[in-house]
């Protein structure tokens, strides 16, 4: 049994160590920021259904790693601490939880999934910490940017998408009968409301729009009826299962309009399969999408100074791997505004300084992004990216067209 | 067999005092973590009442957890009511949807259960997108946090965490008592010989339908805290992975004892975590290796073997074992795969 003189001591030499525990501390008064060190957090879908989108986490990884080895941010090494939460929401939640409370991380960088992401925004928000660039497509980020100032996303929003694909339907075919086939869902409805966006004073070209539910077997029914309407342009807004079914249900029912189909779902193996399953390449020849980043599928890449990066950060940091997989790319492209961030908010790193630096970024030298695509932020703009390049589909591989349209002078800030 | 024998009331208080003082010496993010547990462990216990008393299977208790989770968002967001409404609601309507598959279950054993309850589990999910108005689609729900009563100076990860265990600690002694009397003997009867059970007049389909509604109910008040605890709903938290955890954590815990759904919530909650910290490589690879483990070296799981080992010490070679053998489920879970 402790006496009251043993029990102050042991309090008293308590207290001592913790006052030089505090004293002796990091000097940045910010978590995960030490003279040495910035501790990022992130989460992404290792295991489960969507593990295939666990290569952003991983490319983001290996070019943290790429950039220590050339000297870091301002002196410091970036440790990215990104876990598993096997696209299942509560899971995010209570890693996120444990990286903001328990490793003390700085920001949560690139977590991936809509729902997953929009778990963790409340308490982030709360929190005040930066939730960076969000891995979705989603235009919540930046809509609902007045609510959660410390949210931001990256990649091209499904709005701004479709607003490049209506002014390019002005701009080719003014007087186009459009169709469209929409998930429908907050993806879908972003298609929808952008596309109108797009179109202005031609939003009268939509003729009839379909929308199917995810839990729908097939989608041929709904092709049908926006055939019958006798539109000859077609928007897909769907996701890779139906992207299909649309391009081949399209092609069997003799269907021959102007295909713009979501860069969400043009992915290679998605192509291939559609060509294959809808009787070669009339079913796909034609089809204008978008692409934002390099391919590194695509060989006429192969001397840009931005794939060559890729692939010796490949080689080094995630070796084995598939080379050809852009997903890992888009996690570097996502990396490199990260890095952009942490340098621009300088040497005496805090939280609010770097979210300042977030949304003040004019990065035009991201050499993941497709030429001359620029990453750019103000306090009053959420959007990074809102420009793409069209492409077209010719005998089994997207061809560029030369075009490159920005939708920011269109998207509406509020919604 | 009495719940209020008093080595058994010790054993609950001993329990209860650790899980009143852990907060205090915990972290808040603990605190959080362990709320979870109690979920869990609810969750369990109803496996424990439906597979180890009842000898019925279900690889489907992911979607009672799901209908929990969606009542109590769906009464919170829609119509305004407070989350004390909504978990009450949540067991019942788990409850009244169990009876439906209770019924079908009658029809059904062994593996034809397990692959029905499975196609359940599945299922929800996707019904979950359909009826997008009521349940938000695949954008989900979100939920305001928990916040503590008006003049009561905690913080919400703490108040939580005690409303989540005093519910399962409610639940514990309530299941504890009920599996004592008639209907646990009917229960277990009909696990160990339906037809002997029949010919002393257990009725199979009033106790079989029972003990599904009253394990799915159990389902249904753990998803509304997880729920709660998340302040998030969408149709990806309950991908059928869910139910095969809750399983594995039925299995590993125990399903003889009660005390099972305890360990079997730690298991669930922390075996994932901790196979992540042993090799980020790799996690299932390591979950999946202490789950071999653990069913070759402890068959009636980590809360068998613990009481097991606390009898042992008690009387040597004496009828606890044998108690504890004569308890044992005559019917042994399915052999389990690994959550992906």
């Amino acid at each position: 049994m402790l006496t009251i003189r043993q029990a102050s001591a042991w309090v008293a030499a308590l207290a001592a160590f913790a006052f030089t525990a505090t004293s002796i501390g990091p000097v940045s008064a910010e978590d995960g920021v030490t003279p040495t060190e910035i501790l990022l957090g992130g989460t992404d879908p290792f295991s489960g259904p969507a593990s295939a989108y666990g290569a952003v986490g991983k490319g983001s990884a290996a070019y943290f790693q790429y950039v220590n080895d050339h000297g870091g941010v301002n002196g410091r090494k970036i440790i990215y601490k990104d876990l598993d939460d096997g696209y299942s929401p509560p899971q995010t939640v209570q890693l996120t939880r444990q990286l903001v409370e328990q490793d003390k991380v700085f920001a949560i960088f690139a977590s991936l999934g809509t729902a997953c992401s929009t778990a963790i925004r409340p308490y982030l928000n709360q929190n005040k910490v930066p939730q960076l660039f969000v891995a979705t497509g989603a235009s919540k980020w930046a809509h609902d940017a007045a609510e959660f100032p410390w949210t931001i996303g990256w990649q091209p929003d499904y709005e701004s998408e479709a607003i490049i694909y209506g002014r390019n339907v002005v701009k080719e075919k003014p007087n186009a009968k459009v169709a469209i086939i929409y998930q429908n869902d907050d993806f879908g409805q972003d298609y929808l409301n952008g596309f109108k966006q797009g179109l202005g004073s031609h939003a009268s070209a939509i003729v009839k729009t379909a929308s199917y539910e995810v839990t729908d077997p097939d989608v041929s029914s709904q092709i049908a009826s926006l055939k019958a309407s006798g539109a000859d342009t077609l928007l897909i807004a769907a996701t890779p299962k139906f992207a299909i079914q649309s391009l081949v249900a399209t092609a069997q029912q003799g269907w021959k309009p102007q295909i713009y189909l979501t860069n969400v779902s043009s992915a290679q193996p998605i192509m291939r399969a559609a060509t294959k399953a809808g009787g070669g390449p009339e079913a796909t020849n034609g089809v204008i999408s978008t692409q934002y980043s390099i391919d590194p599928a695509d060989p006429k890449w192969a001397n840009d100074p931005g794939y060559k990066l890729f692939k010796e950060i490949m080689d080094k940091y995630v070796p084995g791997a598939d080379q050809t997989n852009g997903i890992y790319l888009i996690g570097m492209a996502y990396a490199y505004t990260m890095v952009d961030v942490l340098k621009s908010a300088g040497k005496d790193l805090t939280r609010e300084k770097a979210m300042k630096a977030a949304l003040s970024l004019n990065e035009t030298d991201n050499p993941f992004l497709y030429t001359g695509l620029k990453v750019v932020t103000s306090p009053t703009n959420h959007f990074p990216i809102t420009s793409e390049a069209l492409v077209k589909y010719t005998d089994g591989k997207w061809v560029a067209t030369g075009a490159v349209i920005d939708a920011r002078a269109i998207i509406k800030t509020e919604k | 067999m009495s719940f209020f024998r008093p080595d058994r009331m010790l054993a609950f208080g001993v329990v209860a005092v650790v899980v009143a003082l852990l907060p205090a010496l915990l972290p808040a993010y603990a605190s959080f973590e362990l709320t979870y547990v109690a979920a869990y462990a609810i969750a369990i216990l109803g496996l424990i009442i439906l597979t180890g008393k009842n000898g019925q299977i279900s690889l489907g208790h992911g979607a009672f957890i799901a209908i929990g989770g969606y009542t109590v968002a769906v009464l919170a967001s829609k119509a305004g009511l407070p989350y004390w409404v909504g978990i009450p609601a949540a067991g019942v309507l788990a409850g009244l949807i169990g009876i439906g598959i209770g019924v079908v279950a009658l029809r059904l054993e062994g593996v034809y259960l397990a692959l029905a309850t499975f196609a359940l589990a599945v299922s929800v999910p996707s019904l979950l997108k359909r009826f997008s108005g009521l349940t938000g689609g695949v954008g989900g729900i979100v939920l305001t946090p928990v916040a503590p009563p008006a003049g009561l100076a905690i913080d919400p990860e703490r108040w939580f965490y005690y409303v989540a265990w005093a519910i399962a600690g409610a639940l514990f002694i309530l299941t504890a008592l009920l599996l004592e009397g008639r209907l646990g003997r009917s229960l277990r009867a009909l696990r160990d010989n339906e037809v002997a059970a029949i010919s002393f007049g257990v009725n199979p389909h009033f106790y079989k339908t029972l003990a599904f509604a009253w394990s799915a109910a159990y389902a249904g008040i753990a998803g509304a805290l997880i729920a709660i605890a998340t302040a998030f709903v969408s149709p990806d938290s309950y991908g059928f992975n869910l139910s095969i955890t809750v399983l594995i954590g039925a299995v590993l815990g125990g399903l003889e004892s009660l005390w099972g759904a305890v360990v079997g919530g730690l298991v669930v909650e922390f075996l994932p975590l901790w196979a992540q910290k042993i090799n980020e490589a790799a996690p299932s690879v390591v979950y999946g290796v202490a789950l071999i483990a653990v069913m070759l070296l402890m068959p009636g799981g980590i809360a068998g073997t613990l009481i097991r080992l606390v009898r042992g010490r008690r009387d040597p070679g004496g009828a606890g074992g044998a108690a504890a053998q004569a308890e044992s489920p005559a019917v042994v879970a399915v052999p389990v795969a690994p959550a992906e």
